[in-house]
């Protein structure tokens, strides 16, 4: 059964292609198929040899290139960056100590115009208060003649009233010794 | 298959996995001479104008910044250099492009290949074997213009003890033959692999109870063939890349 | 008859798809387990990765194209 079928089989691939069972086998054919894959493979050969590869080759290169150079502009403008860094707090510290040098500098002259303002106000003030002192002491004085006056002039009156001469040295020195008491 | 060839005949079940592999003239039939255009030239000139779309268009811009299509070209470009020079050293940048066509024509063809009725050039194993030898002899005839006798050092292991070389040197051989067969087995195998199990699995959609298995399983077969598509352009230029290795430094 | 033993002899072939399976998941397996240990060396090995899981899966495709063989030249 299977030998009919497989003789039937094989007798209609004879006839519809005459070719053996297996394609691949048919040694016919053979020549027919190198034929055109040597004419493929040169045909390849040649478009990759002289077109494709060299032109991919150059893209790639000139990507690398690319990419190299990118990066060295890269590296130059962060070596830049820094430096502008670098520069800014220099810039920074500059002004830091520039300011600083001011403050000091506001604050010792306006100490030194204190200090002056203080000097002369003390100056005045010292000026004033002995002025005053004197005054006072002028007052005390007068006062203290005044009195001494009115206590001698009280005293002779007094004495006079009460009917005696007034000895006028006497009451004198009763009154400064009161005085002084 | 017996039982389903037998389906076939009794259900209409249609299972001829092979057939998308059949290369027919492009224009009326007859016979296939070596210069007939047939389905294969038309999906290999169209993997062509892929790559010419991809790497030449896409990187027509030459933009710093890149744009879709132009990443893609970049990336694949950078791809395939740092494995050339990761794994053949510096000295092996020079076969770039070479290794470049393989890898760019596998790709392209393979992705092509998942179209709906496409037909897929590497999955017949003249495509690959023409590759496969190509590389082959490429690298041996290299390896002895580089380093002159020098390069049977390959097949002498220096490191294993005495008594052992000359049985090492003839499995190193064996193996060193053998490489333009795997090489080219493998990328053909995985894609006529992933395609006829695809087209199977289609075949299943015709009976209604499986149907929707049948449609789930093509759709992972689908993304893993995706995969597969890379990884077996990716393997054999890595393997590419291992050779060309062996024939410049064959110490190592 | 003779296509009959060629049929089973495909399936037997099949078996070689698992082998490779076993192969292709040992050393992924086996390189995840490296890449946990050593998560930084990962990187740089997966080459070495698909190198090997390409030739361990190069044999399962021997054993795919001989049942292919069988079903269709045979």
């Amino acid at each position: 059964m299977a030998t009919d079928t497989i003789a039937a089989s094989e007798a209609g691939y004879a006839a519809a292609e005459s070719a053996p069972g297996m394609p691949q086998l048919d040694f016919a054919t053979y020549p027919n198929q190198i034929f055109w894959l040597l004419v493929t493979l040169i045909a390849i050969y040649l478009v990759l040899s002289r077109v494709a590869l060299p032109r991919i080759a150059g893209i790639l290169s000139e990507r690398q290139w690319t990419i190299t150079n990118d990066i060295a502009a890269a590296e130059d403008l962060k070596a830049k960056a820094v430096e502008a860094e670098a520069a800014y707090n220099q810039a920074l510290a500059d002004a830091r100590a520039e300011a600083q040098r001011i403050v000091a500098e506001a604050k010792t002259e306006i100490q030194a115009d204190l200090d002056d303002a203080i000097a002369k106000a003390d100056a005045e003030i010292a000026a004033k208060s002995a002025e005053s002192e004197k005054a006072i002491a002028e007052i005390r004085a007068g006062a203290l003649e005044s009195i001494e006056a009115v206590a001698k002039d009280t005293a002779a009156e007094i004495v006079g009233l009460l009917g005696g001469q007034s000895d006028s040295a006497a009451i004198d020195k009763a009154v400064a010794d009161r005085m002084k008491g | 298959m017996a039982s389903e060839a037998t389906g076939a005949e009794e259900g209409g079940l249609v299972f001829h996995p092979m057939d998308q592999f059949i290369i027919k003239p492009l224009f009326g039939g007859g016979d296939i001479a070596w210069y007939t255009p047939t389905n294969a030239t038309l999906w290999m000139a169209l993997s062509i104008l892929a790559v010419v779309a991809l790497l030449v268009l896409g990187s027509s811009k030459r933009a710093i910044v890149p744009g879709r299509s132009q990443s893609i070209a970049e990336l694949s470009y950078g791809f395939i250099y740092k494995m050339v020079e990761d794994i053949c050293g510096k000295d092996g940048a020079k076969y770039f492009p070479y290794i470049m066509t393989l890898f760019m024509f596998i790709v392209v063809a393979n992705f092509l290949a998942l179209i709906p009725m496409s037909f897929s050039p590497t999955s017949h194993f003249a495509v690959t074997a023409v590759m496969a030898l190509a590389v082959f002899f490429a690298v041996t005839i290299l390896g002895f213009v580089k380093n002159g006798t020098a390069f049977l050092g390959l097949f002498w292991v220096s490191s294993a003890p005495l008594a052992l070389r000359p049985i090492l040197a003839i499995i190193e051989l064996i193996s060193y033959f053998v490489r333009p067969v795997s090489h080219s087995i493998r990328l053909a195998g995985n894609i006529m692999a992933g395609h006829a199990v695809i087209k199977v699995f289609a075949g299943f959609a015709a009976i209604a109870v499986l149907s929707p298995v049948s449609v789930l399983a093509i759709v992972a077969m689908y993304g893993l063939e995706v995969l597969v598509s890379f990884i077996q352009a990716y393997v054999f230029t890595i393997l590419t890349c291992v050779y060309l290795k062996d024939a410049l430094h064959p110490s190592h | 008859m003779e296509g009959d033993l060629a049929h089973i002899g495909a399936g037997l072939a099949a078996i070689g798809s698992g082998a490779a399976a076993i192969g292709v998941g040992n050393v992924a397996g086996n390189f995840l387990a490296g890449a946990l240990r050593n998560p930084s060396a990962a990187a740089s090995q997966t080459a070495t990765l698909f190198i090997g899981i390409a030739f361990a899966e190069a044999l399962g495709i021997f054993a795919f194209l001989v049942a292919l063989l069988l079903m269709f030249a045979v």
